[in-house]
């Protein structure tokens, strides 16, 4: 491992891992506690619309993902809130248009795409100077907007109709809140890809829900989750020569089975 | 008595969710300081009246006037204690902080609490005997003492008028009573209204009842007639209720109960 680190490209891995597990964590928690799970699903897939899009048109395909997952969760969010029945259809029909597109726009490209598999199953080996600049600039807005939102993403996360009634503008913060979702999938594509998103934007909030019953706590103690997940999965993948992205995914599976466990075993004793 | 001012209004108030309407013809008027008490079967729309009172819908006719204001205007004058439905024991929050949830009207965007926003928590958390346990996550409470914690956060709003949707529902019998004892207590000073399905303990505490199934039967006493019931309920009850003797209505009619 220390004799990785003086690859430009395990540092660069390494400073990802970190950027994308600061907005996973705080985020995470208020899509576990707000069971955002399958739209924010829905906000990845449509995002590779996106991507397809940034290749068309030759510009840096995170830049059309932010696109693209902001017009999805702004649309999903509104037909969440707005529409009373089959709002899960209509989301998993977006889901399904976006990558759609995406896939369109990448036939439509001259020439072969060669690092359209990164998008889909991640590839923080090859994330390059110019990504890490927008992750950081993604994280400061995304804190930014958490910490002058506090009280009103609490109270619209645990008592909606009360918040209401306090006249907080609860449909626009719910849609802040999945705009932030949606610039947290587009940093986590780069490392774990479209696909396994959900995975590590839940599991670092599960096992924290786990050990604490505060929403400050369990915010850092994902940011911290995260970052050993991804700098363990990195050097194991590293080490047995395997897909980082996939070795990610398991190292916190593995560990969000563990904590089940431990849970289960310590709540018996108690 | 008759000093006393009106702050609620509702004449021939219509609302409904598209299909058909909830409520019909709702009159009501409830001065200062009253204590009242709404009962209803399920799907009688309760709740819907609350959300009219508090303009979370708009009534499709008619007109509510809450302090001389519009609904909407008005509810910063409210304090509201939700049905407790689809509660989630995981959710990471603290006494504390959801008491704080009161002041938020108070403290709009971009403020943050002040002292003064401590201050009314801490009271409000005194009054319901919840602030020794302040630092208790939600989840690990009793129904009881969630409930108390509701109503320190309603409470914290510093409301002139206190609405309540179920408070005892699924709670047991003396923690139902001791809820009543501190409701009582509060009314010294603020104007409540609250609806339940549990006509019993409801007509010993509050001053005057009403019976809704989509139409309101109030006459601002505290009697609950077998004439109210049978109007409401429209089929035969079985009633044992405080100042109502225990009576079987003989006679069914056709109408069928709504769920």
């Amino acid at each position: 491992m220390i004799t990785a680190l003086q690859f430009d490209f395990m540092r660069h891995a390494l400073v990802a891992g970190a950027l994308v597990s600061i907005a996973c964590g705080i985020i995470g928690v208020y899509v576990v506690v707000n069971r955002l799970v399958f739209i924010s699903g829905g906000i990845a897939h449509a995002a590779y619309g996106g991507i397809g899009l940034g290749y068309f048109l030759g510009i840096n395909p995170v830049w059309g993902a932010i696109l693209f997952s902001l017009a999805a969760a702004l649309g999903m969010g509104v037909v969440q809130r707005k529409t009373r029945q089959r709002a899960d259809t209509i989301i998993g029909v977006m889901w399904a248009i976006g990558m759609a597109v995406g896939i369109v726009f990448v036939d439509l490209t001259r020439g072969y795409v060669v690092d359209l598999m990164s998008y889909l199953f991640g590839s923080i080996l090859t994330v390059p100077r110019s990504d890490l600049i927008i992750m950081a600039l993604l994280d400061v807005v995304i804190v930014a907007l958490v910490v002058v939102f506090y009280k009103e993403l609490l109270a619209t996360s645990f008592d909606e109709t009360f918040a209401t009634v306090e006249n907080v503008p609860v449909d626009t913060i719910y849609i802040i809140l999945l705009c932030m979702v949606a610039l947290t999938v587009v940093m986590l594509m780069r490392i774990v890809g479209l696909i396994m998103v959900i995975a590590l934007l839940t599991m670092p909030a599960a096992i924290s829900e786990q050990f604490t019953s505060n929403l400050k706590k369990m915010m850092f103690l994902s940011i911290v989750l995260g970052i050993v997940f991804t700098t363990v999965g990195l050097w194991l993948s590293y080490a047995l020569n395997l897909t980082s992205g996939a070795t990610i995914i398991l190292v916190s599976g593995g560990a969000f089975l563990l904590a089940l466990l431990y849970r289960n075993v310590a709540g018996r004793r108690a | 008595m008759s000093t006393r001012r009106e702050v609620l209004c509702l004449e021939d108030v219509w609302a409904g969710y598209g299909g058909g309407p909830v409520l019909e013809g709702i009159n009501l008027s409830v001065k200062e300081r009253d204590f009242v008490g709404v009962i209803g079967p399920n799907g009688g729309g309760k709740t819907t009246l609350l959300r009219v009172m508090l303009g979370l819908i708009q009534p499709t006719r008619g007109r509510v006037r809450v302090l001389g204001q519009s609904a909407a205007q008005a509810r910063r004058f409210i304090g509201y204690v939700p049905q407790q439905v689809d509660f989630d024991r995981d959710f990471p929050v603290n006494v504390w902080d959801v008491a704080l949830m009161g002041r938020l009207g108070q403290r709009g965007l971009l403020h943050r609490y002040t002292p003064q926003d401590r201050r009314a928590v801490t009271r409000a958390l005194q009054q319901v005997e919840m602030l020794d346990l302040k630092d208790r996550p939600i989840g690990e409470l009793s129904t009881g003492q969630r409930q108390r914690v509701y109503i320190a956060r309603a409470l914290a709003t510093e409301p002139k008028i206190l609405f309540l949707d179920e408070p005892t529902a699924s709670v047991d019998a003396h923690i139902t009573t001791s809820i009543y004892e501190l409701l009582q207590k509060l009314n010294e000073h603020i104007t409540i209204l609250l609806v339940s399905h549990d006509m019993g303990v409801i007509s010993s505490y509050v001053k005057t009842v009403g019976c809704l199934n989509r139409r309101l039967f109030y006459h601002e006493s505290r009697e609950i007639t077998p004439e109210m019931l049978g109007e409401a309920y429209r089929c035969p009850i079985d009633l044992i209720a405080h100042g109502v003797p225990h009576r079987v209505f003989a006679q069914h009619h056709e109408e069928e109960v709504e769920v």
